[in-house]
């Protein structure tokens, strides 16, 4: 059920600009080429600043970084630099490891329970791995479509290409993160619809992320392989809009148009959405704090003054029986 | 025991496929031995929390305050305000279920709302109803739940099975933390008087008396002397434990469960005989007699409270510093809150050991160190003659506990001293220790009787992974540094690996540690007969 709102959901926005760009006239190209997309640019950039500024007016009271190796202590043992940091540099380095590696991720292991009981731990990278594909492929074809706003291509987009095409296969060439990116998102998403605990746990929110990042990238290649359009037209669109002087050349066919129109979407749903764990792990206390709490004092900006037991108090209640213990009082 | 039990072969039998309704249906059944009770009137109002009156779990009517919806909403409001690591963790979960099976709750019980990921959702449901504009205009198809009683009552069930462990938080590619997921939760619920009586009971004696178990510092007195005299048996010795005494170099801290309770008792045994030996000038404190804080199970402010004592007492007796006993969330505490709430202790010097001159910068701020790491220092300094064959009668392994593993990273301290300490050391399978250490199953405050089934399906990894080196390596003594662990993982050995003794790191010290002057040792600190010191009868 959830699964099929989700996937009706994006069919619509496959639909719409189908039948819309299909049969309409310049009003309705422009609309598509060109007002949609800066408004998805327009909330994706401000969206974001705004929900990572939310974020960051709560305070961090408590310094809860999760440990995962040994602190530093004493000098003759040595301590985990990056999995405990002790300083800016290892926790640096522990972003870095956690945003480019997942980290985190790698560790995964699956318990199985046998009969006894008895319960085996073994390693499970499926979910790292495809995840990490999945990231890396849509960063790399990303960084590609620079092509499609810049003249001349940027150097580094020519070399991302090459490597991209490495194989040189088919005419166009085939890039090997479109197969990647496809292949790690239906990975993805047939774990989603498999794995009872995980089909137990999904929100339509998580069907309709991937669907539509499946939309896009099975609507890119669609553009690219199969119904081609006219790559002049849309690097003409590409730099007109980053140039602020649309055009929408007439030579673009429909299918770029979903496609287009899903990116749009894409950019408009991020900052509402839990794709925010985009941003959200650079904000993470257990990651991104260095773990000195008692080298140095962390301020808790909203601490304030909490009713305590004095130990005034406490002699008063027990003056007696501590006279007769025999300990030390300070009021005889 | 007080509750009946299913036996071990059925209870380890457990069904991971999810049941067919929704986990958006709050509806839970409060099945004896899987919950905790409700806090007796007496120790909330003595604390001043709000609705205090006679109340339990099983109740239709759970006498909530005729506002109790505004309550619990403005109280989540002001907690988004307050706390970054709760926004951050209601927005950014992508349910990818990397959590799920690293919960000794889920791994236990099969219930798919012990999954971490679940657990938090049951708050963020409510969240995206009332906080997100995704949520206030799709409602349920965002992932949104409307509050309602039942959801009040599902929290108190879920929060109350979570021991904050903090496994979930080393696997979750976000960092996400279920503990601060549950410490919310649990503050929610306490401002509807929604308190637990394990929780509240010692949080309320440890604020009259200065430690949970209530004892008045004659008492305390008396259980010192007590142990100074067993320890004279044991070794000949009779050593000075200073109680209040002005102007000692160092106040230690321990939790009160080791001078009351067993097994914790005989590394307190361990502790006299090694401040004696190496002639620390410390006292004990009555006014600190708890090193625990079971404040941190109830929320930010109790723990702060509590712990206000430590730094009061310090300052009282003029101590320079503070050494901590073995204890799992006391250290939670000291190590990543106690500076924040209670600080500065600019009054107090850098620790420094008297005996090897090492001064422990790591601790520069707080002014307080880890016994383990003080005792550390001094065996690699050679400062302490240890005889590992008196622990030959053990075959040891160690659990890490969750606090120190997770929330400190006192990793290889304590393997330093056990490899010092005795001859037969065995590691339990990697995943299941250090970072990714089990917990016992009954922390943060849900170790009672009332709760044993639930106990028991909970410490399932952490006692199937001791089961694994009791196979291999005929292990039998599982050594652990926090004082929940010594109360509940005798019962949990019991239950599913009889033959396995819990004792204390310095139970351990102690045994090993050769004193000056004393007499030739033919027991332990259990008074069991050493090793080749088992006086025969002839029959």
């Amino acid at each position: 059920m959830k699964l099929f709102i989700s996937l009706l959901a994006v069919l619509v926005l496959i639909i719409l600009p189908l039948i819309l760009v299909a049969n309409g006239g310049d009003s309705i190209r422009y609309l598509f080429g060109v007002i949609v997309p800066y408004v998805g640019i327009a909330v994706f950039l401000f969206g974001i600043i705004y929900r990572v500024l939310h974020w960051a007016r709560s305070p961090v009271p408590f310094r809860i970084v999760t440990t995962c190796g040994q602190q530093r202590s004493l000098p003759w043992i040595k301590s985990s630099k990056l999995e405990n940091p002790h300083t800016i540099w290892g926790v640096l380095g522990r972003m870095l490891l956690e945003v480019l590696c997942f980290r985190s991720l790698f560790r995964n292991t699956k318990v199985e329970l046998h009969e006894g009981p008895k319960l085996a731990y073994g390693a499970d990278k499926w979910l790292w791995a495809a995840g990490l594909a999945f990231h890396w492929s849509l960063l790399i074809i990303f960084l590609r479509h620079f092509k499609y706003f810049a003249e001349p291509v940027p150097y580094f987009v020519t070399v991302i290409q090459n490597l991209d095409g490495f194989f040189q296969v088919g005419l166009p060439i085939l890039y090997i993160t479109d197969i990647i990116v496809v292949v790690a998102l239906t990975y993805i998403f047939l774990r989603r619809v498999f794995v009872p605990q995980v089909r137990y746990i999904s929100l339509p929110a998580d069907y309709f992320a991937l669907f539509l990042l499946l939309g896009i990238t099975i609507s890119g290649i669609v553009v690219r392989y199969f119904f081609k359009t006219d790559i002049v037209g849309v690097k003409e669109l590409g730099t007109g809009l980053l140039s602020f002087h649309p055009v929408v050349p007439a030579s673009i066919g429909v299918s770029f148009f979903i496609h287009l129109f899903l990116v749009s979407c894409l950019l408009m749903y991020f900052p509402f959405s839990k794709l925010m764990h985009m941003g959200g792990v650079f904000l993470s206390p257990t990651r991104n704090l260095v773990n000195n709490s008692r080298a140095k004092r962390h301020i808790n900006p909203w601490n304030y003054p909490v009713k305590v037991h004095t130990y005034e108090e406490y002699e008063d209640e027990f003056r007696e029986v501590m006279r007769a213990a025999g300990l030390p009082l300070e009021k005889e | 025991m007080a509750e009946k039990i299913l036996p071990p072969e059925e209870l380890g039998r457990v069904d991971y496929s999810p049941p067919k309704k929704s986990w958006m249906d709050p509806k839970v059944e409060f099945r004896k031995g899987t919950f905790n009770y409700g806090a007796v009137p007496s120790s909330t109002s003595y604390l001043d929390l709000p609705f205090s009156r006679k109340w339990q779990p099983t109740d239709d009517d759970w006498q909530l305050p005729d506002n109790w919806k505004e309550i619990i909403l403005n109280g989540l409001k002001d907690r988004l305000k307050k706390y970054r690591s709760l926004k951050v963790f209601m927005d950014i979960c992508v349910r990818c279920g990397a959590c799920a099976d690293k919960c000794h709750f889920y791994i236990g019980s099969g219930d798919p709302k012990n999954m971490p990921v679940l657990r938090a959702e049951l708050l963020r449901s409510v969240y995206r109803n009332d906080f997100t504009t995704a949520g206030k205009l799709l409602g349920k198809l965002a992932g949104g739940r409307k509050l309602t009683k039942e959801i009040i009552k599902e929290w108190f069930y879920y929060f109350y099975q979570c021991t904050e462990c903090r496994r979930c938080s080393v696997f979750c590619p976000y960092g996400i933390d279920t503990a601060e997921i549950t410490m919310m939760g649990r503050e929610l619920l306490n401002l509807l008087g929604l308190d637990i009586d394990w929780i509240t009971t010692p949080a309320a004696n440890c604020f009259r008396t200065g430690n949970h178990l209530g004892i008045q510092p004659h008492g305390f007195k008396d259980s010192v002397e007590f142990a100074v005299d067993d320890l004279e048996e044991i070794t000949g010795i009779r050593v000075e434990a200073p109680i209040n005494k002005k102007g000692a170099e160092v106040l230690f801290i321990v939790p009160s469960a080791d001078y009351f309770g067993d097994p914790h008792y005989f590394g307190f045994l361990g502790y006299l005989a090694l401040l004696h030996e190496i002639g620390l000038d410390y006292t004990f404190s009555t006014f600190a007699s708890e090193g625990g804080n079971f404040g941190l199970f109830h929320s930010a402010e109790m723990m702060k409270r509590l712990n206000a004592k430590m730094y009061m007492e310090a300052k009282r007796l003029g101590v320079k510093w503070i050494l901590g006993g073995e204890c799992g969330h006391m250290w939670r505490v000291i190590h990543q809150y106690m500076d924040t709430v209670n600080g500065p202790a600019d009054f107090l010097e850098v620790p420094v050991s008297p005996i090897t001159g090492t001064r422990f910068e790591h601790a520069a701020s707080t002014k307080m160190i880890h016994i383990a790491e003080f005792t550390a220092d001094l065996i690699k300094h050679g400062k302490l003659n240890l005889d590992k064959s008196r622990n030959d009668q053990w075959r040891v392994t160690f659990h890490d506990s969750c606090n120190p593993a997770r929330a400190m990273g006192l990793l290889e301290e304590p393997r330093f001293i056990l490899n010092s300490v005795c001859n037969h050391f065995y590691e339990m399978p990697e995943n299941t220790i250090r970072e990714q250490t089990f917990c016992c199953g009954s922390g943060a405050g849900l170790g009672t009787d009332e709760n044993f089934e639930m106990r028991m399906r909970g410490g399932l990894p952490r006692a199937n992974a001791v089961k694994y080196v009791q196979e291999q390596h005929d292990v039998n003594m599982l050594c652990c540094i926090c004082a929940i662990d010594k109360a509940t993982l005798p019962p949990l050995m019991d239950y599913w690996v009889p033959g396995i003794q819990v004792g204390a790191l310095h139970e351990l010290v102690g045994n090993a540690l050769v004193m000056k002057g004393e007499k030739e040792r033919v027991t332990d600190m259990r008074s069991n007969p050493l090793p080749g010191k088992e006086v025969t009868v002839d029959a």
